[in-house]
Formats: C-alpha cells, sequence, structure tokens
C-alpha cells in the first residue's frame, strides 16, 4: 500500500517541529587487546583502535542522516572499563595519561564523548579500582570528553559500601578542580548497570560484549507530548495506547538506522535503548509530557502514576518494534538538562524525595542535580547509596549523577551552559547518616537474587 | 537494470505559486524521475509530497539534498527529504 500524504507529514513533522532524533551512535570498543606492558606502545594501540574506529562512524553517521533526513545528535565511543586494562600498570600519572590520549583520539576523530573511565566494583575492589577512583578528580577536570563511570552494587552481589565510601570525597575534590563543578556532570554511580547502554556519562563496553557493536539511543520527547496534547479526552488505557503506538513508529526510525548504520561499519548492530531523553531545547522535555498528562507541575502527587504510564506505554511500544531492546531503557530525569524540571524545582513542585519516589516506575536514577557544595562526603555517600539500594533489592538499574556546586547554597542557580543547561541547587535533608555509613562493608545480596 | 531508489520529497508550508514548477524543474535538471505527487491542507498547513526515484540521477544525495534546501529557503517553505524505507519501517509492519 502506497504511503500516504498524512503518513509523510506525520513523520517530517516529528523531525522539523518535534525534535525527533537519533539522540545517540555510541559504538562500543574492546580495548582489552591493546593491553601491553610497554606503556608507550600501549596508549599508541589504544589511541589507534579508537580514533580509527571513532572516525568510521562519524563519517558512516553523516550519511546516513542525510539519506532518512533524521538527525543522529551525537557520536560517541564505549570504551572496555579502564581499570581492567590499566591492572598492570598501576600509577596515577599512567591512568592521567592514557585518559588523555583518549581524550585526543576522540577529539580528532570528532566525537562527543568517550565512555568507560570506570570499573565494575560492586563486590570488591582491586589496587587498579581504588588508583582509578583516586585519580578521578584529575581526569573528569583535565579532560574535556572523558565520561567516567562506577558500578558499586548487584542484586546478585549486594551493594559495596565501601565503594560507596569513596566517591562524595572524590565528587567534591572534582567540583572544586572543575569550572562551575562541571567535571562531576561526566560521573556516574550505577547498580545493576548495563553493558550496552549507549547513553553518557555511563556508557562502557561490557565485558561480555564482542570487539566492536553499535549501541544507538533514540529519543522523542517532543513526539510523545504532541500525541498526548492531541488526545486531551483518553482515559489511561487509550492514552496508553497512543503513547505506546507512537513510540513504536520511532524506534522503527531508529532501528532501521542503527542497521544500516553498523552494516555500513562492518560490525554487529547491539541494542537500541528506548529512553525518551530530554535537552533543554524547548519542547524536548519529559517533564513537559507529564504535564501534558494533566499535571499541574511535575512533582505534584500524581507525578509517579503519570510517569509508571508513561514509561510502561514506551518499553511496550519500543519492545514491539524492535527486537534488540536494550541498555537502560527506562528514563532519566536530569534535572539540569530537561526545561520542565528545572522549572518544577524552581517552583518548589519536585524535590529531591520526590525524584527518588520515581525510581520506583523505572525512572533510572537521580541525574544531573546540584546540591549545596558544602554538603557533607557522607551525606553525599547516602543519597547515592539509597538510590543504589533501591536498584539492587528491586532488580532494576539505579543511577545517581550529583553535582556538589562548590561555594553554591541552596535556591542558587548554576548556568552550566549549552546542552547541560541549568540548576537550580536542590535542598539536602540536613540530618546525618554519617555513623551508619561508616559502617563500611558490603550490603548482602538480596533475597530475590537466590533463584537458582 | 539499476534499482530503484526512491526518496520522499515533502514540502511543508504557506501556499503559493510556482512551488511543483521551481521544484520540478530542478529534479528534471538533476535527471530524476518523479512517480508520484500528492497534496493537501493538513493541519492548517499546505502540504506536498512527491516520489522520487534518484537512480539515474549523476548528482550525489548531499547534491540534491542541498539544492532542494535552497528551494525551500527562496519559497520560504520547509523541504524534508527521505529515503522511502524510513517511511515503510515507520508506517507498515
Amino acid at each position: 500500500m502506497a504511503i500516504s500524504v498524512d503518513e509523510v507529514f506525520e513523520t517530517a513533522s516529528m523531525i522539523l517541529f518535534q525534535n525527533l532524533d537519533i539522540r545517540t551512535t555510541t559504538l562500543g570498543v574492546n580495548l582489552k587487546d591493546c593491553v601491553d606492558s610497554d606503556f608507550p606502545r600501549f596508549m599508541d594501540k589504544v589511541y589507534q583502535k579508537v580514533y580509527v574506529n571513532a572516525r568510521r562512524l562519524v563519517e558512516r553517521a553523516g550519511e546516513l542522516e542525510l539519506k532518512y533526513g533524521v538527525p543522529i545528535v551525537n557520536k560517541r565511543v564505549a570504551v572496555t572499563p579502564v581499570s581492567l586494562i590499566m591492572e598492570s600498570h598501576l600509577s596515577p600519572e599512567k591512568f592521567l595519561g592514557l585518559a588523555m590520549s583518549l581524550d585526543q583520539a576522540g577529539k580528532d576523530a570528532g566525537i562527543d564523548f568517550i565512555g568507560g573511565f570506570g570499573a565494575l566494583v560492586q563486590k570488591g575492589m582491586t589496587r587498579s579500582d581504588v588508583m582509578l577512583i583516586e585519580i578521578l578528580p584529575d581526569v573528569l577536570s583535565k579532560t574535556e570528553r572523558i565520561c567516567s563511570f562506577l558500578n558499586v552494587g548487584t542484586t546478585q552481589a549486594g551493594l559495596n559500601l565501601d565503594a560507596v565510601n569513596l566517591i562524595g570525597k572524590m565528587l567534591k575534590e572534582t567540583a572544586a578542580k572543575s569550572s562551575k563543578s562541571l567535571g562531576c556532570a561526566k560521573f556516574v554511580v550505577f547498580a545493576n548497570a548495563p553493558e550496552d547502554n549507549p547513553f553518557m556519562a555511563g556508557a562502557f563496553h561490557g565485558v561480555g560484549e564482542g570487539d566492536l557493536t553499535l549501541n544507538i539511543g533514540i529519543s522523542g520527547p517532543g513526539v510523545v507530548r504532541n500525541v498526548v496534547a492531541n488526545n486531551k479526552d483518553c482515559d489511561l488505557t487509550q492514552l496508553s495506547e497512543v503513547v505506546k503506538r507512537t513510540v513504536f513508529k520511532i524506534t522503527r526510525a531508529g532501528e532501521l538506522i542503527g542497521r544500516e548504520l553498523a552494516r555500513s561499519m562492518e560490525i554487529p548492530f547491539g541494542i537500541v535503548d528506548i529512553s525518551l531523553a530530554s535537552t533543554v531545547a524547548a519542547g524536548d522535555s519529559v517533564a513537559n509530557v507529564i504535564e501534558a498528562f494533566g499535571i499541574e507541575r511535575i512533582g505534584a502527587h500524581g507525578s509517579t502514576l503519570a510517569i509508571a504510564l508513561l514509561m510502561d506505554a514506551v518499553k511496550k511500544g519500543g519492545a514491539m518494534a524492535s527486537g534488540n531492546v536494550g541498555g537502560l531503557s527506562g528514563t532519566f530525569l536530569p534535572v539540569s538538562e530537561d526545561a520542565g524540571m528545572i522549572e518544577a524545582v524552581k517552583k518548589g513542585a519536585l524535590s529531591l524525595d520526590k525524584l527518588e519516589a520515581f525510581t520506583s516506575v523505572c525512572s533510572v536514577g537521580l541525574d544531573m542535580f546540584a546540591i549545596p557544595g558544602d554538603t557533607p562526603q557522607e551525606t553525599i555517600n547516602a543519597i547515592i547509596a539509597d538510590e543504589l539500594a533501591i536498584g539492587v533489592m528491586n532488580n532494576k538499574t539505579t543511577a545517581v549523577r550529583v553535582i556538589p556546586v562548590f561555594n553554591k547554597k541552596a535556591g542558587d542557580l548554576v548556568e552550566f551552559g549549552g546542552l547541560l543547561g541549568s540548576a537550580p541547587v536542590m535542598e539536602v535533608n540536613r540530618f546525618s547518616a554519617r555513623e551508619f555509613m561508616s559502617r563500611g562493608g558490603r550490603l548482602p545480596a538480596p533475597l530475590t537474587s537466590l533463584r537458582n | 537494470m539499476k534499482e530503484k531508489e526512491r526518496l520522499f520529497i515533502t514540502v511543508i508550508g504557506e501556499d503559493k505559486k510556482g512551488i511543483v514548477a521551481k521544484i520540478s524543474t530542478l529534479l528534471y535538471e538533476l535527471d530524476i524521475n518523479i512517480e508520484d505527487i500528492s497534496q493537501k491542507i493538513t493541519e492548517g498547513f499546505f502540504v506536498m509530497t512527491m516520489l522520487v526515484d534518484i537512480k539515474d540521477s549523476r548528482a550525489a544525495l548531499e547534491e540534491i539534498s542541498l539544492q532542494l534546501k535552497q528551494i525551500g529557503q527562496e519559497l520560504r517553505m520547509e523541504i524534508q527529504i527521505q529515503h522511502e524505507n524510513i517511511l515503510k519501517m515507520m508506517h507498515r509492519v
């Protein structure tokens, strides 16, 4: 059956007026084969492998952008967790050297970010893991493109509180060293981190992955908002249905472009991540989708139900459209990167506690929120531990990206600029968990992990 | 015989004289065959779609796209070019 004018118009409007885009194409690159006892040679191999493959990604993505008329906003690389390949080069200078070399490869190839400068420490930390965490303030403040992650908990292993307890201090140092404390925006801490997540800052190329793989993240809060706004009088079942159908369409577009990109690069196609990702651009806000449901401001009572409905419909539509849905495929609700979220915090509609509650219905975590620079490090650790405990106990991915903004107080506004937006500094609970956190150790794996 | 390579050209904006003339002249110059044209007013917009086959054209997609966008600017209309595969993927199961 021929494609009708209305169908062509629908697709064209999604792109022209509703910000539909491929938010990210992320090339996973295995670096284990670069390991070499000669450090300069090791760095050179890493540079070459990342540069050559990233260059191809940028070229091919440009061609497909033209062919399908869908903007491919970000081209990125995710590498093998760096602490793993640095086990035999234990010096802080070498860690920093490798970060610089990766940063340069990304810059030369024309990609936005390189993820994977991190470690999997859910059960314990090697010397390399500890060294990596110690050098992170320098890496995050001295490089432009390097993103870092730590996976500190899984449902199978429990939560490594000793690792969590290193993070608050590390983040405060990073905040002090980097302009506007922005180094912290390039670090995510996870529970149950997926090995194929294409979204930054938390992307890395998992150890269970092949040599090269292409993962993509589609986006389209504007498209979903539009369809919700056009269906004002329907009940929840019908609302879910219209969202599902729309997400089906945009996921099919993502699947087509992702597969063709992988084929043209002659590498395996990994996954489509169907997370709705917001930007500060007008009309590209997930909070505005929730508000289009009929909620005055995100954060009001009723918001958790609205997010539950939205994300469930997104997942159902996406899962029908692609056989390879993966990554996070939930929703991050980044405070600073979403105009509706910023507004809700400013107006007092949204608190940290409500943001944490959203996690229970498939938000992936607490993302891009600013807290006062003088927040005690154990309080930062406790915020992280709370959010990750939800992930560990409920067998889902949860994550935290927090910015303790140097020299700022609750109520101040921090302008990060560009894609990172601006963030109202949020209030944190002033009571302490110091004694509890200082117990350290590991939260045992939950009963739900005993499934064999 | 070369296989067809079909694109949809979508023109959106305010209706005016010369839209079809300008675009079809360009397509003729670029050796592109028009297989179908439809137009209608939808959601307050004038929308025209053309299904074209570029298999005989010597111009690269980049060139075609650039020239069409230029016409779009002259006409003050949005012009979107997309390979037909994406529309098939999105609208047909």
